[in-house]
């Protein structure tokens, strides 16, 4: 088991690392000097000069990326291309934004959709179930922004029950901050449960139709006990599976909705860069977005390797 | 695929099942965005009045939008280019991915081992993060946009055409084909493509819309198509300010994304449910 793990860890590095160079390469391949665009067309080329050795463009690339990812281990993230501010100071107070509004979605969304798409699973084929899985199916092909918008034009415009923009100021009350969330969560939580309960409904399903289960039914195991003693101790490795996949759905969930309710959080500002085409931002917000992913699904990988009870522990994948 | 069962496909497709009343509604879409330009509506492009968000009317059947062009015209005219945009990039996502997923099922070896790391990288990047990246670097030209779409979606395509193709190897028939001295290309169109035909044309229409989904997720964030063209997600964006105002203009678009999503997602599940059935390959 152990041996899994760090295995597991390696190969996670590895893809990290991967990635990040291709970022680098990415962003290297941009026509035009970084310099030269700062300072503008009219700045003299001592300036332009000057600045590319105090940002270190006078360097071969290998020696930059280098650099760079030495500066990420560190925490410095470098100098925005626009602001001038160290990278890292902008980052840091989206990053607690974007976190509260994803952990507070997962945090209402997975109990919620387990719970549906058992409920659906146990009763397959009645038509509750047929009715549930058009909704959810349903949902799952819906744009955030639909999702949004409507909720927009309900709540905030007929009912005025809660802003439309969410301007998270710093010392407003708590009620205010809650109010002005409610409807980026609300948004997220929908299109998210939605998807895990349709993953979750197929994978309990599946479990359901197993002989082992057949058999406690048979011995008159009632269907709560079906569903908790025995399919729901198979299903934690592929359901921690669904969730962790389900990040990708958070995320890019997480960027259409931040950009709607003008929410301050990471996506947002990555989006912003890109139009403004500031790079080390938008390669800043590229590996925290990659490496939250890459480790999550380790991390499920890792608890569903703990959870599988039809493999030896310590046989290596 | 067993002979007797191209009447039932023909009867099922025309029995009002789920399944054909999707296939229908779908063609009609299709129909309606592609005879706009001979239908008798206003120029998607020509200001017609001069305030923004006009609400419906005889004249205007869905109002104006922000600048005061007809709705109805322009939900038309950006569906041709949301659509348009989809389908070919998910048909270069299944040309990409159904070649090498296959290619790499039939040969193994270092291919395989190549092509599926280089996947696995694709598949471990967050899409849209992927696009933002790629887009910061490109700019939003329509070319980058659907090359991206298609790589992107390409790695996903890649494992199911792999994993069909390697139970494809397993089977008797491809053996006898092997032992009877066929060349890869033979086994790759001759021999497993036909048996791959069903599941793929599922997962096309699944891809389809997940690329309807994406792209119009870039140009609602402004990063796909630039005005004065647009999509339904360019659409959305522009008139995103109406909603203030307790206008539609907004929705419209963003409900026909979801009508079309919706309709591939159900079209995909009637195709399932069918083949389940039938018991096909």
């Amino acid at each position: 088991m152990i041996r899994f793990i760090v295995k597991r860890l390696a190969a996670g590095v590895v893809l990290l690392l991967v990635i990040s160079l291709l970022i680098f390469v990415g962003c290297e391949m941009l026509p035009g000097d970084v310099a030269q665009i700062m300072l503008g067309q009219s700045a003299s080329p001592e300036n332009v000069a000057a600045l590319r050795a105090e940002l270190g463009l006078d360097q071969p690339a290998p020696v930059r990326y280098l650099a760079w990812l030495w500066g990420i281990c560190h925490g410095d993230w470098g100098v925005s291309m626009t602001s001038r501010q160290p990278v890292s100071v902008m980052l840091s107070e989206r990053l607690s934004n974007t976190l509260t509004l994803a952990g507070l979605t997962t945090l209402v969304s997975v109990p919620l959709a387990l719970l549906i798409g058992m409920v659906l699973a146990v009763h397959k084929g009645t038509r509750l179930d047929r009715v549930g899985t058009i909704v959810i199916v349903g949902l799952c092909a819906t744009p955030e922004f639909l999702v949004a918008t409507l909720g927009v034009l309900v709540f905030s415009i007929h009912l005025r029950w809660l802003p439309a923009i969410s301007y998270v100021t710093p010392g407003s009350g708590v009620l205010t901050l809650i109010k002005s969330m409610l409807l980026p969560l609300a948004t997220m939580t929908i299109i998210v449960t939605a998807q895990l309960a349709r993953m979750t409904r197929a994978v309990v399903g599946n479990i359901l139709t197993q002989p082992y289960v057949e058999t406690a039914r048979l011995k008159g195991a009632g269907s709560v006990r079906v569903i908790t003693v025995h399919a729901l101790r198979n299903a934690i490795g592929p359901l921690i599976n669904i969730i962790a996949m389900n990040v990708a759905y958070l995320i890019s969930g997480v960027v259409i909705v931040e950009t709607i309710f003008a929410f301050p959080g990471l996506a947002r500002l990555m989006a912003d860069s890109v139009q403004a085409r500031d790079l080390p931002v938008v390669q800043a917000c590229a590996m925290i977005f990659s490496a939250s992913y890459i480790g999550l699904i380790m991390v499920a990988d890792i608890v569903a390797k703990l959870f599988d009870s039809r493999k030896e522990p310590g046989a290596s994948a | 695929m067993m002979p007797h069962q191209t009447p039932t496909l023909f009867k099922s497709l025309f029995r009002p099942t789920l399944l054909s009343v999707v296939v229908a509604l779908l063609l009609l879409v299709a129909f309606v965005v592609l005879a706009a330009p001979l239908l008798p509506l206003h120029d998607p492009d020509a200001f017609l009045s001069s305030d923004g968000f006009v609400p419906p009317s005889g004249e205007y059947w869905l109002g104006t939008d922000f600048l005061g062009r007809d709705l109805l015209a322009r939900l038309l005219s950006s569906g041709r280019v949301t659509l348009g945009m989809a389908l070919l990039s998910t048909i270069l996502a299944h040309l990409i991915g159904d070649t090498l997923g296959l290619l790499a099922a039939l040969r193994g070896g270092w291919f395989d081992a190549v092509v599926s790391r280089i996947v696995d990288v694709v598949l471990s990047v967050p899409k849209i993060i992927a696009g933002l990246v790629v887009l910061a670097v490109t700019g939003p030209s329509l070319v980058a946009i659907v090359v991206l779409t298609a790589v992107v979606y390409a790695a996903g395509v890649f494992r199911i055409s792999r994993a069909l193709g390697q139970d494809l190897i397993a089977q008797d028939f491809i053996t006898v084909a092997r032992a009877r001295g066929e060349g890869n290309r033979w086994l790759l169109f001759g021999e497993m493509l036909p048996h791959v035909v069903m599941p793929l044309t599922a997962d096309f229409a699944l891809r389809l819309s997940f690329a309807i989904l994406f792209m119009s997720g870039l140009s609602f964030l402004g990063l796909g198509v630039q005005p004065p063209m647009a999509d339904w997600g360019g659409l959305v964006r522009e008139n995103l300010d109406g909603l203030q105002i307790g206008s539609w203009a907004p929705i419209y678009p963003a409900l026909s994304i979801a009508v079309v999503s919706v309709l591939l997602n159900l079209f995909v599940d009637g195709l399932q449910e069918r083949e389940k059935k039938e018991g096909g390959v």
